[in-house]
């Protein structure tokens, strides 16, 4: 994976700005910051755990060529897409759509924080949600509960097991999901239709890098 | 008085401000006819709602008075106040402006006694102090007004007040019959210097302008520390008259931003850089300031003052655009919310007051011009030869300051003198 990393580094002359420009989604949009900071201000999650560096800050890390500190961020897994900043910000950058296609690009090249737990859920999500056409919520909760092993796992479910009984109760969750998920009815025509688009995102992805 | 003499050699100038003045002044005193037309009951524009200027912090009020000798002793300017053109017609050289005229009640016997005010007890909102305070409904526009010459305000005709002043007047003059007029001018060449207005605080919707009495303007600041104005020169901020002694200025506010102004507006940096010296002259080393900017924009040979301001210890410079003001209930206290993006460290600081560094929007944007006028993205008139001989002039045409809208007024007149000279040639 690192290998796929260096050859996109090296395409681009380690020009890591005219990199996010081409691969990022909105990527166009970073040289356009003039560092006003009123993203950051506006940001709720802004400077909780996890969060190392404000969107301006990102948006400067790239143009400085800041390569691995941006892709191996947390931060733009952080984003609870408020839209506050693309709200407020005076030169209308899609600040919130630029965090998601940076952390989409790290998560391609490989590049983005293991265990990081927005990255973890999206993958889990997307797993779960193609097999039927259908989210598993039993499966996806459970998934949740063991991300850090057994013994965690447990405990995690064992805290939540009033919630669970309450769902139970009043028929909202059926345990033998867990065995025999129920999908959508043409579960056929979503695999078609996940397999095209795809494939269109491939060749978007091809053209991009040739 | 509205008796107005014109031909197609002479040069329409419409708005009174500092930029109106200049290029009427500069026309005329090269033997031009001019008629100047004024919205307001008196001219001066908002130059003369200033306090001080930048560079040299000298009063408005001095240079106004050299330009209003000028107009006083040059029988060919023809000035018209309160009066709006509607509509204008024909092309370059040869064009027919309609002007209407609204009543001002009081006529040239007024000697600006001020016994009509006292007998009137009606009150209305001050706009040469933003409204900030109230003033009778028979007013002068400001101490040096110019015509010198009282006001009775609409809203009292009809009433029994208008009588009361009628009454009052020993110089018979107040004239209550007087009515709406439309008068119809030739001009050769129109100037339009009809200046900017500050953009809608409103608008800012994370400042609060409309929830916080103690967010305010820039143009706000210039009348509190006016000894004219509505607090006597004191900065006391609105809320509960408390001596404002730690302000905050909140720069592009409204400027240099996509949804609001697209353009840098130019003069707030130094009008605020300025006002931080009201604040440490009213208070001395208690009275702190402290700038919130994106980068700081002294423009033309400005820096020095820039410089200056900076050693002074009483200000402190904060590179941050805010993101949002709150209030403190219990104080009245604004608290400004941001990071300063200096080492991105996250403030909430409280302030007595908060100054918005508005932006500079030009009035001819929106507005109902009567003609055909190319402007550019915000709305200020552009130097196009498919305006013919329509001129715009200081702010009309660009955000400027003072010095800058005289020289731009100045080129606007020559311009226009061109044009009616030509016109002079072909009809001999």
């Amino acid at each position: 994976m690192s290998n796929l990393s260096s050859q996109a580094a090296a395409q681009y002359n380690n020009n890591f700005l005219k990199e996010v420009e081409a691969m990022v989604e909105e990527g166009n949009w970073v040289k356009m910051c003039m560092q006003c900071g009123v993203c950051s201000g506006s940001c709720p999650t802004n400077f909780q755990a996890g969060w190392d560096h404000p969107p301006q800050e990102i948006f400067m890390m790239i143009r400085a060529g800041k390569r691995e500190e941006v892709l191996n961020s947390q931060s733009m897994w952080m984003c609870t897409s408020c839209y506050n900043c693309i709200v407020r910000c005076p030169r209308k950058l899609p600040i919130t759509h630029i965090m998601h296609g940076l952390a989409n690009y790290a998560h391609r090249l490989g590049l983005a924080p293991k265990n990081q737990p927005t990255r973890h859920f999206a993958k889990l999500f997307w797993n779960n949600c193609i097999q039927t056409g259908r989210v598993n919520e039993l499966k996806l909760s459970l998934g949740l509960y063991f991300k850090d092993g057994f013994k965690q796992g447990i405990i995690n479910g064992l805290a939540m097991k009033d919630v669970a009984l309450g769902l139970l109760k009043a028929k909202r969750l059926n345990p033998f999901e867990l065995f025999k998920a129920h999908g959508c009815k043409d579960q056929k025509g979503i695999h078609a239709m996940l397999k095209k688009a795809h494939e269109i995102e491939e060749r978007r992805k091809a053209i991009k890098t040739a | 008085m509205t008796e107005v003499v014109a031909t197609n050699e002479t040069i329409l100038v419409v708005g009174g401000g500092i930029s109106g003045m200049t290029a009427a002044l500069e026309a005329a005193e090269t033997g031009k006819n001019v008629v100047l037309v004024e919205k307001n009951p008196a001219i001066g524009g908002r130059t003369s709602q200033l306090y001080r200027y930048f560079p040299k912090l000298c009063h408005p009020i001095c240079g106004l008075e050299i330009n209003l000798r000028r107009l006083k002793s040059n029988p060919r300017i023809r000035l018209l106040t309160m009066a709006e053109v509607t509509g204008i017609t024909g092309a370059k050289g040869d064009y027919t402006a309609t002007i209407r005229i609204t009543p001002r009640y009081v006529n040239a016997n007024c000697t600006a006694c001020g016994d009509c005010a006292k007998a009137v007890g009606a009150e209305i909102p001050n706009p040469f102090n933003y409204g900030l305070n109230k003033m009778k409904a028979a007013y002068l526009p400001n101490k040096m007004a110019y015509p010198m010459r009282f006001v009775l305000d609409k809203s009292i005709i009809g009433t029994p007040d208008a009588d009361k002043a009628k009454a009052a007047c020993k110089y018979n003059a107040i004239d209550l019959d007087m009515q709406e007029e439309t008068v119809q001018i030739k001009a050769g060449a129109v100037v339009w210097a009809t200046g900017w207005q500050p953009y809608d605080a409103n608008k800012i919707q994370p400042y609060g302008y409309d929830r916080f009495k103690n967010v305010i303007t820039s143009v706000e600041f210039e009348r509190l520390a006016d000894p004219h104005g509505p607090t006597s020169g004191k900065i006391l901020r609105p809320s509960d008259g408390k001596e404002a002694k730690n302000v905050a200025f909140i720069q592009c506010a409204g400027s240099r931003d996509e949804n609001h102004l697209r353009h840098c507006s130019r003069i707030c940096c130094m009008a605020s850089l300025k006002q931080t010296n009201y604040v440490e002259e009213r208070y001395g080393n208690e009275g702190k300031s402290t700038i919130y900017y994106i980068d700081i924009r002294a423009i033309d040979r400005f820096e020095d003052f820039y410089a200056k301001v900076q050693a002074n210890p009483n200000v402190s410079f904060i590179k941050s655009k805010v993101a949002k003001v709150t209030q403190d209930d219990a104080s009245g206290d604004v608290i400004l919310h941001g990071v300063n993006t200096e080492g991105y460290h996250r403030y909430a600081t409280p302030h007595d007051l908060c100054v918005l560094a508005v932006g500079m929007e030009p009035s001819v944007k929106g507005a109902n011009i009567p003609a055909e006028i190319l402007a550019d993205s915000s709305g200020f008139i552009e130097a196009d030869p498919a305006n013919g001989a329509f001129f715009g002039a200081g702010c009309a045409s660009n955000a400027l300051d003072v010095n800058r809208s005289v020289q731009s007024a100045t080129a606007a007149a020559l311009r226009a003198i061109q044009v009616v000279n030509r016109v002079a040639k072909a009809e001999v």
